[in-house]
This record gives C-alpha cells, structure tokens and sequence, in this order.
C-alpha cells in the first residue's frame, strides 16, 4: 500500500528530527527474489575489506584452495581474515583495483571450472552449547563484519568494554539509501535467520531486549518478521518513518530509544549495539552451515541495468561479471556507484571485486546523473534544515572552498558522516558532502607528519 | 530564480491594472539597470542566472509609478553595482541591492521619490508621471497626485479604509499597495521553500503586538495594528525583502531576530521617526547585522548537549 512512489507517507512512526526525502526507487527490486549468481572465471579478494587492519594472506601463488578456506588471517583485535569464495587457484597476490577508488593488495584465485564448489566437509558448532567467548570467537574466524557499508568487524562490537554494559540491541533494517534492497530482501526471504542471529547475539552480550527497526516502505519486511518471530524471544519489530538517514547509526539510536549518542562517542557508550539486518542474519548464516562469510547479498539496480536483480555473490566478484549476469549495461548507462547513490562511490573499473561492505551495485542513466555547474552559495539555509546532526554546511563549505580545514574542525567536522543531505538539498547545486570528505581525507593523511 | 521572478508577475500584473503604462515603464527601466550592470561587470553569464532580473524587478516594485524611467535605471545600477558586484557578486553581498537601490534613489532624488501619483480618477492608458523624461531635465508631464495612506496618518491624522488598502486602491509605491496580492505570492514561495517563512511572520507578528499595544495605549495618537499590517511596504518589505537568502541568517533562530529586529525598527519609524515609512532603513540595518546573527545561532550540534552534561 505505502509502496511505490513513497510519496504519501500519513503513518507517522519513530523518527529523528531533521533530514531529507529524496526518491525511494526501491520498486525494480523490491519484489524480485534473491537468485545465486554463478561462479565468475576468477574472484579477487581484498586483503582490506574491513575498518581496521588489512588481513595476512596464508597462501601463495599455485596454492589450491577450496571454497571456504582461510586465505588471509587477521592481523590483531580490530581486523577480520579473508577465506577463499570459490575453489580454484591463487594465482596472484597483488594489487588491484579497490572499491574506494584506490589500488590495494588483493588475492586473486582462478576458479575451477566445472566444480562444484563443495566446501571442506566441517563440523558446524552447535551454538547452543557454546559460551559467548566461544561465540564471538567463532564469529571472529568467520570474518564476519558489518554488511551495511562500512565493514566493521562484527566480533569487536560483540566485545564492548566492562565499563559500557550493552543494554538495547538494534537491529538495523532501515535501508533508507535509495535503490538498495539487500537488507529488505534479506527480511523477506530469511526472516528465522535474522531472528536466530538476533538470538545469538543477545547471548553473545547477555542483552534480555532487542529492537528491529524497519521503515514503513516494507510491510512486507515487517510482516514477514512479525510472522516467523519465536514466542520466546522478546523481539520488538519496530516500523519507522521513511526518512533518510533514517538507517544512521546514531538516527536510528535516537529515534528507537531516545537517547542522543554524545558528539565523538560511539553507540555503546550509551548502552546500544546497531548491527544491519544482513549481517545479523549472516551470524546465523555461519553457526547454521559451518562456513564463514564468503558470499553476500547485493542488489544490482538502476535505470541503466538490463535486469535488475538482487543476488547472492561471493565476494571478490568483479563488477564486470556480475554486470553480465543482470544482463548488461542499457545505451543510456552513465555511472556505476558501489552503494547507494547518496553515499556510495563511483567506480572507474569494471574489474573492481565487490567486497564484504558492497551492499549494492547502482547504474544511474544517463538523465539521473546532473552534471550541471554549481552556482555560488546563497545563504539560503536549506542545508541547515537537512543535517540530521545538526551542523552547519553551509559554512563549512565556505571553508572547504578556501581549505581551512582546521577552522572546520572546530565547527563539527568530525560530527559529519557525509551522509548526502546536505548536498541534495543545494539549490546551488554545491558538492558539500564531496568537500567534507575531502577535507577529512586531507587531515587524516596531515594527521601522521604533525 | 526563475520561480521568484514567475511570483513577481501577479505584483507586478496588479500593479499595471492601478498604475497603467507607468508600473511597466518604471519596472523596467530598473530592470534593465540592474541586468545590464550585471552583464557587463558581473562575472561572465551571471546575468542569465536571473538573481539580477529579481533586484530589478523589486526595486521597480517599491517606486512610485511617476518616476521617470532613467531615475529607475540608474536605481538599477546602482543597487547591483555598489549593492551586490562590489561585495563580489552573487550570495557576498551584506545589503539587498534592490534597497540599496532604493535607498540612493531617495538620497538623489527626494522629491521624484516621493511623489505619487492618483489611483482613481485617470485613464488607465495614461502616463502617471514624466515616466519618458530625458535625464536630468525637468518635468514634462504634470500629473494628479495623493498622498500615501502613511503619509496622512503621520502627517494629518487621517487613516485609509483597511478594505482599500487589502485591495490596493491607494496611493504608494508601485508594488506595495495590494496586501492581498502580496501574501497570495509570498505564501507560494514559502510552500515552495524559497523563502523562509519564519521571517515574514516574526516581522508581521512584532509590528501588529507593537501597533496594537501603543493603539491601546492611546488610540487617537497612534495608528490600529491592521492599518500599520497592510499599509506602506510593510508586506512587500517583509515577504520579497526581507527574505533575500543572501541577505538574511542562515538559521532559523537567527531569522527570528532578524525578522524581530525589522519589525522594531519599523514601528519605531514611522511613529517617531522623520520619515512617514521606515521598512527600507529598518531591513537594511537588520542586513548589517546578519554575519552576527549567524554566528551567534549556530546550531546545536546532535550529541553536543549530553557530553557537556557528562563531562
């Protein structure tokens, strides 16, 4: 009912205060079901597909792999290991072309052709019987991380501090990035998964409540979750107001439980724990089939894809390939953004491997894309109105263009997740968000000579 | 842009039906003042942004429809040359140039500024003043003449009909006389987010609490709240003027001041100012003070509150 256009939205749910509307165009894939791509010729995996440090590689070139083993070990706490997606051989540990734009260390394996790409025969640990050390220990070797974008290594959220006790686990299932619908087809089509993975993770942190937030444009996502929800699990779904950034980590915070993450602080420091709805599913994923996260769910979408899809790939997939598999680029196909199309990043290549972060693959056509000039800044404000934590862009940008970027340090910088708002609201067409990525990236690289 | 200046049209529309030939002659010739200033110091096509054409078409709008066309011109370029181009252009300037304009308008030419010319009681096709004057050579047109509704009340004690002055029907500057008119464009724009509605409303709402305490006070002396709403350039000044984006805070708490200060100023003004009208003076004051206001109301940025309460 809500669906479609999204534009008449009576139901008032949970919110935050501030943010933007821009088009949902969810409807190519919101209701096509989740098919497997088939194994590429070759996959490229990443020694750095998490925050944190990139992984060891364990192999060496003409090594034989299997589906499922370990290629890349965690280097320290904050790290995760990378396993091989496919059967075949590594026949190259170098670089390549990297998601962010960069060039970056990565093993290449050739695929079998003709395999069946069976997995090692593994004892999959029955989770019941395991204590949460040996959990997160699991979950560790799994190289499980944050599927919703930033990769964050799944084991340390589940490790907070003794000091910050974790009292409110949320479940992220806003997806409020337009296009995507990774996570909401994840609800729809393994809702017991996401609720065992949500099991798993109340005995991993000892928390008795958890929370699924989910926007109201899915009913079916809610549906289905209020359906197979277990009667002993004091699980909440909880519908909130279609919004971007609704699925924010600290937006979401605020809006499901009230409480206002401090400026610099982290969402455990009061008490919450957000993991999205893939990757909570994901956990599941490895304590029911015994194998670590090799293969994900992405959405390929957009005007200038032939056939809009949401599949299951195994990382390291390059864009090229899974292109293919969708059917191709249409004529008027302009830009490949990896995520979407308010925050994630442009590719160049199509030999760029997706990695455990991509949550999908949009291909704007050409009349989406605006390649107009940006005029000068009229004070209008609007950008103002559209920060959900509440900065000030338009002077921010003012100090982007002339690049004092300390001075922007002091005016909240470090409190701006580039989410977008403010460069879609610019009547002046001015890349705002672009300009603080910049500016971060600049004093991130000043930071080691000072 | 091209949005304000679509809204200008039915101002501008009313303003012909009261004026005739004259509200388009003087529109014009501040106009073309203002684009061409524009065009030929302007950076490189800026003038097609249309941001030039609207400071034209509102200096046009607050003088008075007598007023020979060079004098509009020169309006024009003064208020985009001094007003915007000197400041750097576009979204630099401090001051609203089509004020500025104004405001050197009444400076060089008092008595032609301030001459306004009958509604009723003319032919519609006929020029309401010596609007095709050479430059600086007198007058050729002797044209009928009535006072503002402002300038009798401060100066002989006489208050216009509140219902000619919602339609329009009195004497005044070429844009400001029909409210009707004026809040039917303004309440467009503010749907449409090209204004920031908060000012209109704290300028209108300060001048009524003002005006009707002071009529309470002493209602011989001092003029009704709807009077001092709907006369002179208040709505016009408040709605078109005053909302000039660049001009005005970025912040909504800041607009509110601002728009406060306005309405202060005007009420000041008129009842114990010189002058019969004061929105132009009190808007261009405010002006000045809008980097302040900014950087005084800044936001509070999310999380900000709680860690000072922790730390």
């Amino acid at each position: 009912m809500v669906e479609t256009g999204g534009e008449v939205q009576l139901s008032i749910g949970a919110s935050f205060r501030h943010g933007v509307h821009p088009p949902e165009l969810k409807q190519l894939t919101a209701q096509v079901k989740i098919r497997r791509l088939p194994f590429p010729a070759e996959v490229v995996l990443p020694l750095s597909q998490h925050t944190g440090k990139p992984a060891r590689p364990v192999v060496r070139p003409g090594n034989r792999v299997e589906r499922g083993d370990l290629i890349a070990e965690a280097d320290g706490w904050v790290s995760s290991p990378v396993h091989a997606s496919a059967s075949g051989t590594v026949t190259d540990i170098g670089l390549s072309p990297h998601p962010d734009g960069t060039f970056k260390p990565a093993i290449r394996i050739a695929v079998e052709p003709w395999s069946g790409q069976i997995p090692r025969p593994r004892l999959v640990p029955a989770w019941e019987a395991l204590t949460p050390k040996e959990l997160i220990e699991a979950i560790r070797g799994a190289g499980v991380v944050g599927l919703g974008g930033a990769a964050f290594p799944t084991h340390v959220k589940l490790s907070p501090p003794k000091e910050k006790p974790i009292d409110h686990v949320i479940v992220n299932g806003c997806e409020c990035e337009p296009y995507l619908t990774t996570d909401h087809r994840s609800m729809v089509e393994y809702p017991e998964r996401v609720h065992l993975g949500v099991r798993i993770m109340m005995r991993c942190l000892g928390v008795g409540r958890v929370v699924i937030g989910v926007e109201r444009n899915k009913p079916d996502a809610i549906e289905a979750l209020e359906r197979t929800r277990p009667a002993d699990l004091d699980v909440t779904v909880m519908p909130l107001t279609v919004k971007y950034p609704q699925g924010a980590e600290k937006m979401l915070i605020s809006a499901v439980t009230g409480r206002e993450v401090p400026s610099g602080k982290l969402p455990m420091d009061v008490g919450v724990l957000v993991q999205n709805a893939a990757s909570v599913a994901t956990i599941a994923e490895v304590f029911e089939t015994g194998l670590p996260l090799i293969e994900r769910i992405v959405t390929v979408t957009g005007l200038g894809v032939r056939r809009p899809s949401n599949l299951i790939v195994p990382v390291g997939t390059r864009l090229g390939d899974l292109l293919e598999a969708c059917g191709g680029l249409t004529d008027d196909a302009r830009e490949i953004v990896f995520g979407g199309p308010m925050m994630g990043a442009s590719q160049a290549d199509l030999d760029t491997p997706l990695t455990k972060g991509t949550t999908g693959v949009v291909v704007l056509a050409a009349h989406e894309v605006r390649e107009q000039a940006s005029y000068p800044c009229i004070h209008c404000g609007h950008c103002l109105d559209a920060c959900p934590v509440f900065l000030n862009p338009q002077h921010l940008g003012k100090l982007a263009g002339v690049g004092r970027y300390d001075e922007m340090v002091a005016h909240h910088l470090n409190d701006c997740m580039l989410c977008g708002s403010c460069s879609y609201v610019c009547p002046s067409n001015i890349p705002l968000s672009q300009q603080f990525a910049a500016a971060k990236m600049a004093l991130r690289q000043r930071k080691p000579a000072a | 842009m091209w949005n304000v200046v679509g809204s200008l049209v039915p101002i501008l529309a009313t303003a012909t039906w009261f004026f005739g030939p004259s509200a388009l002659l003087v529109t014009a010739g501040a106009t073309l003042g203002a684009v061409v200033t524009e065009a030929a110091w302007g950076k490189p096509g800026a003038w097609r942004d249309g941001s030039a054409m609207i400071t034209g078409i509102l200096l046009g709008l607050c003088l008075p429809a007598g007023m020979p066309m060079w004098m509009a011109f020169v309006g024009g370029v003064f208020g985009i040359g001094f007003g915007k181009l000197l400041f750097g252009g576009l979204g630099q300037n401090v001051f609203n140039p089509a004020l500025l304009g104004r405001a050197f308008l009444q400076a060089a030419f008092p008595v032609a500024i301030t001459t306004w010319p009958a509604v009723e009681g003319v032919r519609w096709w006929s020029l309401r003043g010596p609007n095709l004057a050479l430059p600086l050579m007198g007058n050729g047109i002797d044209a009928a003449t009535m006072a503002t509704p402002l300038g009798l009340m401060k100066f002989e004690h006489v208050t216009s009909p509140l219902a000619s002055l919602a339609i329009g029907s009195e004497g005044g500057s070429l844009g400001e006389t029909s409210a009707i008119v004026i809040l039917i464009c303004g309440g467009y724009l503010a749907l449409r987010q090209y204004l920031n509605w908060r000012i209109p409303a704290s300028i209108l709402i300060t001048v009524a609490a003002l005006a009707g305490l002071l009529h309470l006070m002493d209602a011989a002396r001092f003029p009704s709240a709807p009077f001092m709403l709907f006369s002179g350039g208040l709505l016009l000044g408040a709605v078109f003027m005053a909302t000039d984006m660049v001009t005005s805070p970025v912040t909504n708490r800041g607009a509110w001041i601002f728009g406060i200060g306005i309405g202060l100023l005007v009420v000041l003004i008129r009842i114990w100012g010189g002058l019969p009208e004061g929105v132009m003076y009190a808007i261009l004051i405010m002006n000045a003070l809008v980097p302040s206001l900014n950087r005084l109301t800044q936001p509070k940025v999310f999380g900000a509150v709680r860690q000072k309460a922790t730390a």
